[in-house]
């Protein structure tokens, strides 16, 4: 094992009780935005799929690397708004109304 | 080419340390409503911090393909975000969690593909994690577009079943192991996409025996699979970024599996593998098997009862996202509180498609917050409460899961309906709910029905209630 990948393993290791903690502490009331939310950070993927693109040669690789980013783009762009436009209408106070 | 501001692999890993503060940062504002909008924000400025400095790593020079992919998805993200609606949003979080896994089995299969014919690239951990995403991803992907379809009702969505599908499950994972074994030992990118289509194949099979009731529980697993994907995606690259943002996101779907399962005092692999609710509901029957018959009630007599009730408590269910009905129920509630009713919404964790989906619902329709209780603050409030009134939902109200040891819903957590001093159920017709047996409280004394469609029902409620 390189010290590389130990200290990656050690990362998601924590980053995985980190997870749990702050996930526990969301109210049932937000389960919907929590989940498109984290779903939006999923799309990091995006990162890998930039690298990939960056080794890519040849008409084939080019088009997975394109699908590849595309695919996780509409994931962060789409999951961010989306949570926004949910947690937008959570309102303490009816908003005066007509 | 090299990019005119090209920064060094280091500066690029600070970049992801500061991009996995803000994630953490906007998940630990999601403990409160008041700051969760500013949380996503955080996020989002982390995921943005996270692409402009990979962007700026010299190696990366492929800028034409890349600003259109970018392009095409930003503009297909943002649209379907804006456009969709609330009661679609089991379904859309579904796709987008399918989107995530696509995209790091994409990215597993390309590095592998790469690192394959130079001797010694591939090492035994880079090589594992890059198998492991081919099948995560492949199945969360394929699983995720058949929950979308089920959902969306381009299919039915009660469970499917046929002969010998079990065999052909174990065949498929015999498949899958063997696949992977003869990539890890060949090290040839054919068994990869062996293993990658029979891992679609297997994400088809794994959703078509799950029904509708049964879906928070798999968009919360398919959720968690989404990160894990991610994560391996992360390990093969050798990337933190994806190590950490994929190991939140696979924490946070595994405790919603959890948590949902829980509510339905089953176990996660009894949700997953048992078809549940397979059997066809049974026919109308307004008499129970001992006689009993249910009392109906007309719009009018309710609207009395609401208007001398103290307080209301308003237990919407799927039935309501189905027929639309949350702005009428709102508008219903104003007329109420304009009278010096209380009313107050009680929301079992499973009720709708996904965790959460009613608060979004009743939020959506300008319902302040604090009214929406959750199971443990609504319980107590029902014997306190005149009018209990059940919209759309059916199973999660059942005494039966309290008191009968013979019911499939025995020792579920339910809502106390039938504590009220009134309970006044809004129902299609006396087909019986998910888990195809009889509901209890519909022939309860205290308990009126009054059957058609929630939306249609509310509107004459509301019409008479005016006049009066």
């Amino acid at each position: 094992m390189t010290p590389a990948l130990i200290a990656s393993l050690t990362i998601f290791a924590l980053s995985a009780f980190l997870g749990f903690t702050l996930i526990s502490r969301v109210p049932t009331l937000l389960h919907t935005p929590l989940m498109s939310g984290t779903n939006a950070i999923s799309g990091i993927v995006l990162v890998g799929a930039l690298l990939v693109a960056a080794h890519a040669d040849g008409a084939l690789e080019n088009a997975l690397a394109f699908i590849a980013i595309v695919l996780s783009t509409v994931n962060v762009v789409g999951g961010y708004l989306v949570t926004d436009r949910m947690l937008e209408m959570f309102k303490r106070k009816p908003e005066s109304r007509e | 080419m090299t990019p005119p501001l090209a920064v060094s692999q280091n500066v690029v890993d600070l970049a992801y340390v500061a991009a996995a503060v803000a994630f953490i940062i906007g998940m630990q504002r999601l403990s409160s409503p008041k700051t969760a909008r500013s949380g996503v924000w955080v996020a989002a400025i982390g995921m943005a911090i996270a692409i402009v400095f990979t962007l700026l790593l010299p190696e990366v020079d492929n800028y034409g393909l890349i600003a259109a992919a970018l392009a095409v998805g930003a503009v297909i993200g943002a649209i379907s975000a804006r456009k969709v609606k609330m009661t679609a949003m089991p379904q859309m979080v579904a796709v987008f969690n399918g989107l995530g896994g696509g995209a790091a089995v994409l990215v597993a299969y390309r590095e592998f593909d790469r690192l394959a014919p130079l001797p010694g690239a591939l090492s035994g951990d880079v090589l594992a994690a890059a198998l492991f995403s081919a099948l995560v991803g492949a199945l969360t992907f394929t699983g995720s577009m058949l929950a979308f379809v089920k959902l969306q009702e381009l299919m039915p969505g009660r469970p499917i079943t046929f002969g010998g599908q079990q065999l052909v499950n174990a065949a498929l994972i015999v498949a899958a192991l063997g696949f992977a074994v003869a990539g890890g030992v060949t090290e040839d990118t054919a068994w990869l996409i062996g293993l990658i289509a029979v891992s679609l194949g297997f994400g088809v099979l794994f959703v078509l025996p799950i029904g509708g009731a049964d879906m928070p529980v798999v968009i919360a697993f398919l959720n968690a699979f989404s990160g894990l994907s991610a994560v391996a995606a992360g390990f093969v690259l050798g990337n933190n970024a994806l190590i950490i943002g994929g190991t939140l996101v696979g924490a946070s779907g595994t405790l919603l599996t959890l948590l949902m399962a829980r509510a339905m005092n089953r176990s996660v692999t009894n949700v997953l593998f048992g078809a549940f609710g397979a059997a066809p509901s049974g026919a109308a029957a307004a008499v129970s098997a001992d006689g009993r018959t249910v009392r109906e009630v007309s719009p009018d007599d309710l609207s009395v009862m609401l208007a001398y009730a103290k307080q209301v408590m308003i237990v919407p269910g799927y039935g309501l996202a189905v027929a639309q009905a949350q702005h009428a129920v709102r508008e219903l509630a104003d007329i109420l509180e304009g009278r010096g009713v209380a009313v107050r919404y009680a929301i079992h964790p499973v009720a709708g498609r996904m965790p959460g989906h009613m608060n979004v619902l009743l939020a959506e329709a300008d319902v302040p917050y604090p009214q929406l209780l959750d199971m443990e603050q609504a319980n107590p409030q029902f014997p306190r409460t005149d009018v209990a009134l059940v919209i759309g939902a059916n199973d999660v109200t059942n005494p039966a899961a309290r008191s009968n040891p013979e019911s499939p819903l025995y020792g579920m957590p339910i809502l106390d309906v039938d504590r009220a001093q009134n309970v006044v159920v809004m129902k299609r017709s006396m087909a019986s709910g998910f888990a195809g047996v009889d509901n209890e409280l519909y022939f309860d004394p205290r308990t009126a029905m009054l059957f058609g469609d929630a939306k249609a029902s509310l509107e004459k409620l509301i019409l008479v209630t005016k006049s009066a």
